[in-house]
């Protein structure tokens, strides 16, 4: 049958060029499909629409400057890209954060998490068809959004962390609010939950497309969510615990069939993971000094040092190289976006145009910080 | 002769052009209450800045539209690029005239005795206005757009075509009239006995009229706006009325068919008649708008269907379910004192 499919059926192929200015590329990603009538014979994504050389920037802005700049690349998730930053420099200049500011850091992370998901939630649903659930996400968004506004006063490009802990203690009142909020989330995500899970379009649309087995997963350099709905039980904060993330109880969500119905769930039970370990982190939160004492003019010893944590869609690596001046001779970000969007080609290969929102949803890129 | 002139020219004309300006100011009106109900649905507030409550809302679109440039593709093929709206929008319309909105003969335009035909021949037309537009905008979105289009509408037709029959069984004429009188007949609207049929009739309805979940054809996230991605202004316009100017006959078609048209419910029964402080007019519009409700509501909660997906649904199981639906409602009706 296949067979007579491919001599019989097999029309003119098709170049089409999806994106960079289509609704379901998640910005400015674009594609170029070879299709056969509907179905992709070849994908090729093409990057760089949104460069802005950050990486370059690095190496001209003395390390704090360069906090805000990370705040910019993968925009949906700002905390844990500044995590990741300061956590490096820290690790390179062998400082101890005092406990509070840890455990700030991981409220701040978490939340940024949620949040993040949450996006991904909003619209990998409206890529397939299901508009509501953006609105009724959007409003929790804008919660966690109002939190880090009390903290910080940003809600998108936040710049809360510093070399050395976190620039300012909580706000009072705050712990209480994000309590309330983290006790509420829950039934929210169930309320959504009823929407979409057990929904027989949005699984006819999401079991078995862009499938992809643990072993594949490994050799493409997929983490994150995607490596896990693979079923492969690898997470950051489990394996190399940074702050005090071994301090905290919680689980690591696997997927079985590593499919996009697989992710769906690997990423809406993180969520409810997020919030045990809020829960936590508020229960036990520690007084004291917000930062360690660090020099005033920042000057890391000669080296190099690579330092990861765990993002919302990835492991996110920060790779620095310092010269001993004020400013680091080179950074290298390892983007988890950059690395998952690689096995796009694989993932929609055979299927379906409209298979393809389906996976750039499920991947959970953003492309400021796939081009950087 | 005057009086000739008056029956066979004046009055059908006049007719037709209330019913018209309705019709097209009730699609309008569609949009508005399909923004209005999406938006509460998802905990949104709607247009709600032009007129009182948004009110002026589809006026302010249309004057917009009216004023906008109307482009034309520099590689499109310009005349079939202009017939595809026209293709469109003139079945959309033309098919209201023989749907009965109410009892008296003032309240329809005409009575043909092939009135479903009539319907279902005319409204396949606008399929042609979908694939030429797509065709001729020269777009490889478009083109996908008016492809899936065409399959989606010819595939859903055939179960829809055999929900039809079944009506037509059971009210033994093509007359839409005549179908709402023998449920009348019959003191049971068929949406009882046919119930089956009913749901295919309106699963295709919303299949045949490209809206959630069966929105393939202008699949946003997809195909930009599928076939209509390269109009603009009033040819954008015609588009757009004709999706919703084709809902309300998919409601009306439903309403006649399965709702009793302009009948109360249990029409027969006499213990009921308070209820008649309606008039029919407003029953069969009070039907029309449950189904237009359902629609928006589908739109606020489902996904959408896969192209694949979607035609195994039309072929593999709406077509089976509806054939053999056919064949238990013939038998019933064909049983000696079998009265429907």
């Amino acid at each position: 049958m296949a067979e007579l499919e491919a001599t019989v059926l097999a029309g003119e192929e098709m170049e089409v060029s999806f994106g960079p200015q289509h609704p379901a590329t998640h910005g400015v990603l674009r594609l170029q499909l070879k299709v056969d009538g509907e179905k992709i014979v070849d994908a090729k994504p093409i990057i760089g629409y949104l460069h802005r050389g950050t990486e370059k920037l690095f190496e001209r802005e003395t390390y704090p400057q360069c906090i805000p700049h990370t705040d910019r690349m993968d925009y949906t998730a700002a905390a844990t890209n500044n995590q990741g930053f300061v956590g490096a420099v820290e690790k390179l200049m062998g400082i101890t954060i005092p406990p509070r500011a840890a455990y700030i850091r991981m409220i701040l992370a978490e939340l940024q998490r949620i949040a993040s998901h949450i996006i991904w939630l909003a619209t990998h649903a409206l890529d397939i068809g299901a508009v509501t659930p953006f609105f009724y996400t959007f409003e929790e968004r804008e919660k966690i959004l109002d939190l880090f506004e009390e903290y910080c006063g940003a809600r998108l490009t936040l710049n809360t962390m510093r070399i050395g802990g976190v620039p300012w203690d909580l706000p009072e009142g705050w712990t209480g609010r994000c309590r309330k909020f983290v006790e509420e989330l829950p039934k929210k995500i169930e309320d959504w939950e009823r929407l979409l899970t057990n929904n027989r379009i949005w699984k006819a649309r999401t079991v078995g497309v862009g499938v992809i087995d643990a072993e594949k997963a490994i050799a493409w350099g997929l983490t994150g969510p995607p490596l896990r709905g693979s079923g492969v039980q690898w997470d950051i904060r489990k394996v190399f615990p940074y702050d005090r993330y071994d301090e905290v109880e919680f689980d690591i969500p696997i997927g079985k069939n590593g499919d996009t119905y697989d992710r769906y769930l690997v990423r809406m039970e993180e969520m409810r993971q997020s919030v045990r370990i809020i829960r936590q982190c508020l229960d036990r939160l520690p007084d004291g000094p917000v930062m360690a004492w660090v020099p005033k003019v920042i000057r890391p010893p000669k080296g190099e040092v690579y330092f990861s944590v765990e993002g919302p869609k990835g492991e996110l690596g920060y790779y620095i190289v310092s010269d001993g001046g004020v400013t680091p001779y080179r950074v290298r970000v390892r983007p988890p976006c950059f690395v998952n969007l690689q096995a796009l080609p694989e993932l929609v290969k055979g299927h379906l145009v409209a298979d393809v929102v389906a996976v750039i949803g499920t991947l959970d890129i953003v492309l400021g910080e796939i081009d950087r | 002769m005057n009086e000739l002139l008056w029956t066979y020219v004046g009055w059908p004309l006049v007719k037709i052009l209330v019913i018209l300006l309705a019709l097209v100011l009730l699609a309008a009106y569609l949009s508005w209450f399909e923004r209005k109900l999406l938006a509460y649905m998802q905990i949104r507030l709607g247009p709600n800045r032009v007129g009182p409550k948004g009110w002026l809302q589809p006026i302010a679109d249309a004057l917009k539209l009216f004023v906008k440039e109307d482009l034309t593709p520099t590689f499109a093929e310009k005349f079939v690029f202009l017939l595809g709206p026209v293709l469109i929008i003139v079945p959309a319309l033309a098919v209201f005239s023989v749907i009965p909105f109410g009892p008296s003969p003032n309240l329809f335009v005409t009575d043909v005795n092939i009135g479903v035909l009539f319907v279902l021949a005319v409204s396949s037309i606008g399929v042609y206005g979908i694939i030429l537009g797509g065709w001729a905008s020269n777009n490889k979105f478009s083109l996908m757009g008016g492809l899936r289009s065409a399959a989606q509408m010819i595939s859903y037709e055939v179960p829809m075509g055999f929900a039809v029959v079944t009506v037509l069984v059971m009210a033994k004429s093509l007359s839409l009239v005549r179908i709402v009188e023998a449920q009348k007949e019959a003191g049971v609207w068929f949406v009882f006995p046919g119930f089956v049929a009913f749901f295919i009739y309106f699963v295709c309805g919303v299949a045949e009229t490209n809206r959630n979940p069966f929105d393939l054809p202008e699949a946003e996230s997809e195909l930009v706006a599928g076939y209509h991605t390269e109009y603009s202004g009033m040819k954008f316009a015609f588009y757009f009325l004709a999706e919703y100017a084709n809902m309300v006959v998919v409601s009306s078609m439903a309403t006649v068919m399965f709702l009793g048209g302009w009948l109360r419910p249990f029409p027969n029964v006499a213990a009921l008649a308070f209820l008649d402080v309606i008039p029919p007019l407003g029953w069969f519009l009070l039907k029309v708008a449950f189904f237009l409700f359902a629609y928006i509501w589908f739109r606020g909660t489902f996904p959408r269907y896969r192209f694949d997906q979607l035609m195994r649904l039309g072929w593999k199981v709406l077509l089976p379910v509806s054939l053999a639906n056919l064949l238990v409602v013939a038998y019933f009706v064909s049983l000696p004192g079998g009265k429907l």
